[in-house]
């Protein structure tokens, strides 16, 4: 009976571990989705997410107002993806590499600005777990089961998951969505009708970048309340890979991030619970994941047609 | 009809220059903010990189990985295909020729082992970028995300082999258990340049010979005691050999034709998937060489693996771009870029402005270069539309278009 107590506390501690990881992924991948369903592939978004780790954990530990902290991550997403978006679209320069210069640039930056500015790792207080408190002794999160997977995350990962139904309605029900979803298909079509490609191109990758923006902060000021140099670890590329894995569709996209932050969870719960699996082959696994994933090839119809195509009026 | 050589100059080298002048204003300007004087610290950066013997000597050590992985990644785009995966490549070259040289560095003379450890390396890189190479002609996987997700797979690999089966026995004897493997046998070591000029019989320093100042330190360079080993000389070879490779051969043409236009190959009767898994091949293999030489000829021992691969597999991407994709241009582009590696090293020392500076640097270098291309070819475009007798005989783009996403053969 007790041995089945601790099964259920385990299986339960990965769930929520699992959502509760999901956050970063979800923030990343679903702006990367915007940007990669108007035709752009925005390859740092690793970066961005470093510049949105450092300057939220700055300002949240200057200032002490994590409010105010996020909208610094928010700010240097948008000027980042301004970057992104000048070099990638104004210049149409070519996608992969912007994005690893986009990459080591937020990676250099922040590692310097930590370096000069903070100097040692140290910890902050973040968001904090909500409790949903219906009475002063009655809590949602003090449901069984329920309670404990669902009812006690930071309000940053709410905003991750509720990210996905308002992706859905941007993309599929508003007419910016339409505008966006119609350049990455086919920007001569969209051009011809008096829709600015370059424009639409803009907005979805700069929104992109403010997301992954948030994505860091998610890490810096909510999860981990702390600042490393290289903290992002990778978090950022796979979030780009989802976007693939998900069928570039927003739900696809929420399951893939699921998807890798259980396992993510069941890696930390492994050496928690002292598994013998090596630490590094479950390092590699959401990445060998990853390519298989890319190789199956039923989700090939659904790549937007002119993704990492820069759209120039007149030419071709 | 030729490009005037006034053209040439302006879309080969002053827009790159440009580039990296920018970058480095931005950089000043991050610089005066931290309440340093950007001239002190970028002339530290210079003399630091260029100025001495021993500055010299490093920065000719770090253009040598640079200098092939660039030739690798340049062989990509030439190719149409983008290897961000050099970081990788390089790890799993650099582990492989680690593991012949402590297994059979011992029986073997010490040339064949070292011409052995060049060949593993090679093929391990050039696994592992062929893997890309595969998955894109076959699957229409993005190379740009396998190669990503391949780099990251290749430092855990490292990491398990370097704390399991390749692990220095004698980490494990005291028990520190640091991942790292064996010293290479001393017979595998890549001769240094001073050993090398030692065989010829060339032994004083400057002073003795009578060169003195400037000249004197570069003379000093290759005959005294430094870290510069022939892997420099060897890195120099294989750009010509590559540039004879892309230009004078067939296999090399049908590489440059896929790359310039896939559709039009395939027309023509080329195999263009095999091309492009030639193409990562190729590529794969150089960085793979890379880590091979910084083995051989440097470290004598494979170590934690992003320190090994020291982000040449990024840098080597602006080392190709600056370079203009062309074996000859890589040489200088990466001596350059070593200075500059080199550089941030001592400029952190003087200024005590962190080292990572650099790697912002090199970031936005390579924004702005991908950028200038859209200029060049706006100009190329324009002269061709300003001399209508020209539009028969095109001007080669400056770089080869590549489109990524398309649909392979």
């Amino acid at each position: 009976m007790n041995g089945e107590l601790t099964t259920i506390a385990i299986i339960l501690g990965i769930i929520h571990q699992g959502i509760r990881l999901a956050t970063p992924y979800l923030f990343a991948a679903l702006g990367e989705t915007f940007s990669q369903r108007s035709g752009v592939l925005n390859l740092g978004v690793e970066g961005i997410m470093l510049m949105g780790a450092f300057f939220s954990f700055y300002v949240a530990s200057e200032t002490g107002n994590l409010w105010l902290a996020l909208l610094a991550a928010i700010i240097i997403g948008v000027l980042m993806g301004l970057f992104m978006a000048v070099v990638s679209i104004t210049f149409q320069a070519e996608q992969g590499i912007s994005g690893i210069g986009l990459y080591l640039f937020g990676l250099g930056m922040s590692s310097l600005l930590f370096k000069t500015m903070i100097g040692s790792v140290t910890g902050i207080t973040g968001f904090s777990e909500l409790q949903f408190c219906v009475t002063d002794s009655f809590c949602l999160a003090d449901i069984p089961v329920l309670g404990e997977i669902f009812f006690s995350h930071s309000i940053l990962t709410y905003g991750a998951f509720l990210l996905v139904p308002i992706s859905v309605w941007l993309l599929k029900r508003t007419t910016w969505g339409l505008k966006v979803r119609s350049v990455g298909q086919n920007p001569e079509a969209a051009d011809s009708v008096g829709v600015s490609v370059n424009r639409a191109r803009y907005a979805a990758v700069i929104l992109g970048s403010a997301l992954a923006g948030i994505a860091g902060a998610s890490l810096s000021i909510s999860l981990l309340n702390v600042f490393q140099e290289n903290m992002i670890n990778g978090i950022g590329f796979i979030a780009v890979a989802l976007v693939y894995f998900g069928g570039w569709s927003p739900v696809g996209v929420m399951f893939g991030a699921l998807l890798f932050s259980t396992i993510s969870a069941l890696q930390l719960w492994g050496q928690v619970l002292g598994l013998n699996i090596s630490s590094n082959i479950s390092v590699m696994l959401p990445y060998i994941l990853t390519i298989v994933a890319l190789a199956i090839p039923f989700r090939r119809a659904a790549q937007p047609a002119a993704l990492t195509k820069p759209f120039s009026r007149g030419e071709n | 009809m030729n490009r005037r050589w006034s053209d040439r100059l302006i879309d080969n080298l002053l827009y790159p220059l440009a580039a990296v002048l920018l970058a480095f204003l931005f950089g000043a300007v991050i610089l005066l903010l931290q309440g340093v004087n950007p001239l002190e610290a970028y002339s530290s950066m210079v003399t630091g990189a260029f100025g001495s013997k021993n500055g010299l000597a490093d920065t000719l050590v770090k253009a040598v990985p640079l200098m092939l992985v660039g030739l690798g990644i340049a062989i990509a785009f030439r190719g149409g295909v983008i290897n961000i995966g050099a970081e990788g490549q390089l790890i799993v070259g650099a582990l492989f020729t680690t593991w012949i040289g402590v297994q059979l560095g011992e029986q073997l003379p010490g040339a064949i082992a070292i011409i052995l450890g060049l060949v593993g390396g090679a093929l391990a890189g050039g696994v592992w970028g062929g893997i890309s190479g595969y998955l894109k002609a076959k699957m229409d996987v993005n190379e740009i995300l396998s190669t990503v997700m391949l780099n990251a797979i290749a430092i855990q690999i490292a990491f398990l082999l370097l704390r399991g089966p390749m692990i220095d026995p004698a980490e494990l004897a005291a028990g520190t258990n640091i991942p790292h493997s064996a010293r290479l046998p001393k017979t595998t070591d890549m001769p240094r340049f001073t050993d090398l000029a030692q065989m010829l019989g060339i032994t004083g320093g400057a002073d003795e010979v009578g060169i003195g100042g400037y000249l004197g330190e570069i003379y000093n360079v290759l005959v005294q005691p430094s870290r510069l080993h022939s892997g420099f000389i060897f890195a120099v070879i294989m750009a010509i050999l590559v540039y004879i490779f892309l230009w004078r051969t067939t296999i090399g043409y049908r590489i440059r034709a896929v790359g310039l236009n896939r559709h039009a190959s395939r027309y023509a009767g080329m195999n263009v998937p095999r091309t492009i898994v030639l193409s990562m091949t190729l590529s794969g293999m150089f960085a793979g060489l890379a880590g091979a030489v910084e083995i051989l000829g440097l470290h004598h021992r494979m170590f934690e693996p992003t320190a090994v691969s020291a982000g040449y597999g990024f840098t080597g991407i602006v080392v190709a771009l600056f370079g203009k994709l062309h074996p000859l241009g890589i040489i200088p582009s990466s001596i350059l870029f070593g200075g500059l590696l080199v550089g941030g090293d001592k400029m952190q020392r003087a200024m005590q402005v962190p080292q990572v500076l650099t790697v912002a640097i090199v970031g936005l270098i390579i924004l702005f270069v991908v950028s200038t291309d859209y200029l060049v070819r706006r100009r190329q475009n324009r002269r061709l539309s300003a001399e209508p007798d020209s539009l028969t005989t095109p001007d080669e783009p400056a770089s080869p278009s590549i489109t990524s996403a398309e649909v392979s053969a």
